[in-house]
Formats: structure tokens, C-alpha cells, sequence
């Protein structure tokens, strides 16, 4: 466990962005911004006009990711709760979850609630309190 | 233009999602730790993106349609189902272990991180699996 800074400035203008984001892909292609389907939809062996712009997403997120890394966020600060077992398994859970469940944070907890979809409100409250269990219970044990 | 566009929102995306911190799985799990190290920030992050994406979508759905293409794609089901709250359930579960959920980790990893690409490739996997299990099953 690393203590980390409360940064609600870089956090809100970030989140500002993701918004942004979401807000420029639904007003141009009509899309939902949903990390989980947008790259869950790379895996279909077909490599056509939907598979273009899933992929073309992607490249935009890592190469928004590497500037932002580059400029102004320190990668240092990167750190892990466990090793590659844990990512693996953390992977394997998430992977699947959000498939079943049909989208994540983005997909779910951004663009879900901003157009008032009872399925997201509901996803978003589950994951985001299993999630907080989980760490209160991994890191305090069952007491808390 | 529409895949110009879609790069933009990607570049946003990424952007927005290392700025932030949550490429940090440290940050999001110390976030979850309300008794513990807790830190905030992952509220104002979700709070400044859910407002912008609701004032922007009000003012997107006023038209029939997007700008660079025939129709708004849209999820249509509105059933609450055990496959959407179990879902929530094993992805809570996976983010609550590893700090880690999709994009940020997707983002994370231009960042060079082992356990990044450790997480993406069991997250694919699972992903396709659970994919081609459900095909099977709907058939």
C-alpha cells in the first residue's frame, strides 16, 4: 500500500476530458464512448468499417496516453497492488464481468448515467461497491 | 472526417484518463479505501465527466442524428437481469483486486509496465470468451 496526493484539480480537468471525449464520438459517429465495447468489438476477425474506427479509438487513447506521459503526468507514479498473478486474475474477472454486464466505468458509470439508463445506474452502484468491498476487505480484513 | 473525429475522442480519452491518474491502480484502489489511505480524487473525476457528457448529450440528442453518420447507436435493452448484476459483480470484484478497469488499463500501456500487459491480454481473453459463451448460449 502507497499513500497517494488528493489531486482533485488534475482529476476533474482529466475527467473533463473523458467527457469530452464521450461528447465528440456520440455528436460525430453516434457512438457510445465505452472502453469495453469499443475494444472488446476488435476481436471479431472482421476487418471492416466497424473494426476502423474500434481500432482507430485505440490508437487515439494510447497516443493521448504516451502525450499526456511525455508532458505532464509523471509515470513514475505507476504502481501496481500486485504482481502478474494478480494483474492475471484481476484481467481474467474484469474481462469477464464486463462482458456480461455490458460495459465499465466508461460505458456504464460516464455514458450510462448521462443518459439516464436504469441498467447503468444499477451496474454502476454494483461494481462500484463490490469494488470498495473488496479493497476494505483485502486491505483490513474482514473487520474492517 | 468521422475517423477524424473518432481519433479525437480516442486522443481525448487517453488523455483524459493519465491525466486524471486513474492509468495509476494505486489511486483507484486508495480511492475505494474509505477507512484506509483514501483518496478522493477518482469522485471529481467521474463528477467533472459525468457533467460534461450530460450537458453535451441533452444538446447531441436534440438532433435525429450524429454528424457523420446515419443514426445514434444505441444500447436498447432495459431489462435488469442476473447477467447485468453478476457482471457488475465479477468486474467490481476484479477492480476492487487489481486497481485496474478497461481504458486506463488499456491507456497504462504505453507505459511500458509488465503487469499492464499482464492485465490486458488475461482481460482480452476473458472478454472473447465470455463473448463466443454467450453467442453459444443465445443460439
Amino acid at each position: 500500500m502507497i499513500a497517494t496526493d488528493f489531486t482533485p484539480w488534475s482529476a476533474a480537468i482529466g475527467g473533463a476530458m473523458i467527457g469530452l471525449s464521450a461528447v465528440v464520438l456520440m455528436a460525430t459517429a453516434g457512438r457510445i464512448a465505452g472502453a469495453t465495447g469499443i475494444f472488446a468489438g476488435l476481436f471479431t476477425g472482421k476487418y471492416d468499417d466497424d473494426f476502423r474506427w474500434r481500432f482507430i479509438f485505440i490508437v487515439g487513447l494510447l497516443a493521448g496516453a504516451a502525450i499526456s506521459g511525455w508532458l505532464v503526468f509523471d509515470a513514475r507514479d505507476i504502481a501496481f497492488a500486485g504482481g502478474p498473478a494478480l494483474s492475471i486474475v484481476g484481467g481474467l474477472f474484469v474481462g469477464a464481468g464486463v462482458i456480461l454486464g455490458a460495459g465499465c466505468t466508461s460505458g456504464h458509470g460516464i455514458c450510462g448515467l448521462a443518459r439516464f439508463s436504469r441498467r447503468s445506474l444499477v451496474a454502476t452502484c454494483v461494481f462500484m461497491g463490490i469494488a470498495i468491498v473488496t479493497v476494505i476487505v483485502t486491505r483490513h480484513g474482514l473487520g474492517g | 472526417m468521422k475517423m477524424l473525429s473518432v481519433l479525437i475522442a480516442g486522443l481525448l480519452f487517453g488523455a483524459g484518463v493519465t491525466i486524471s491518474g486513474m492509468v495509476n491502480p494505486m489511486k483507484v484502489l486508495n480511492f475505494m479505501d474509505l477507512p484506509g489511505l483514501w483518496d478522493p480524487s477518482l469522485m471529481f473525476v467521474m463528477g467533472a465527466g459525468l457533467v460534461v457528457t450530460l450537458v453535451g448529450y441533452l444538446l447531441i440528442f436534440r438532433r435525429k442524428a450524429p454528424l457523420f453518420d446515419d443514426a445514434f447507436h444505441l444500447p436498447v435493452s432495459t431489462m435488469i437481469d442476473a447477467k447485468l448484476v453478476g457482471g457488475a459483480v465479477l468486474f467490481g470484484l476484479g477492480w476492487g483486486i487489481s486497481g485496474f478497469c478497461p481504458g486506463p488499463a488499456i491507456a497504462s500501456l504505453v507505459f511500458g509496465n509488465a503487469e499492464s500487459f499482464y492485465f490486458v491480454a488475461a482481460m482480452a481473453l476473458a472478454m472473447v470468451l465470455t463473448k463466443s459463451m454467450l453467442a453459444r448460449s443465445a443460439a
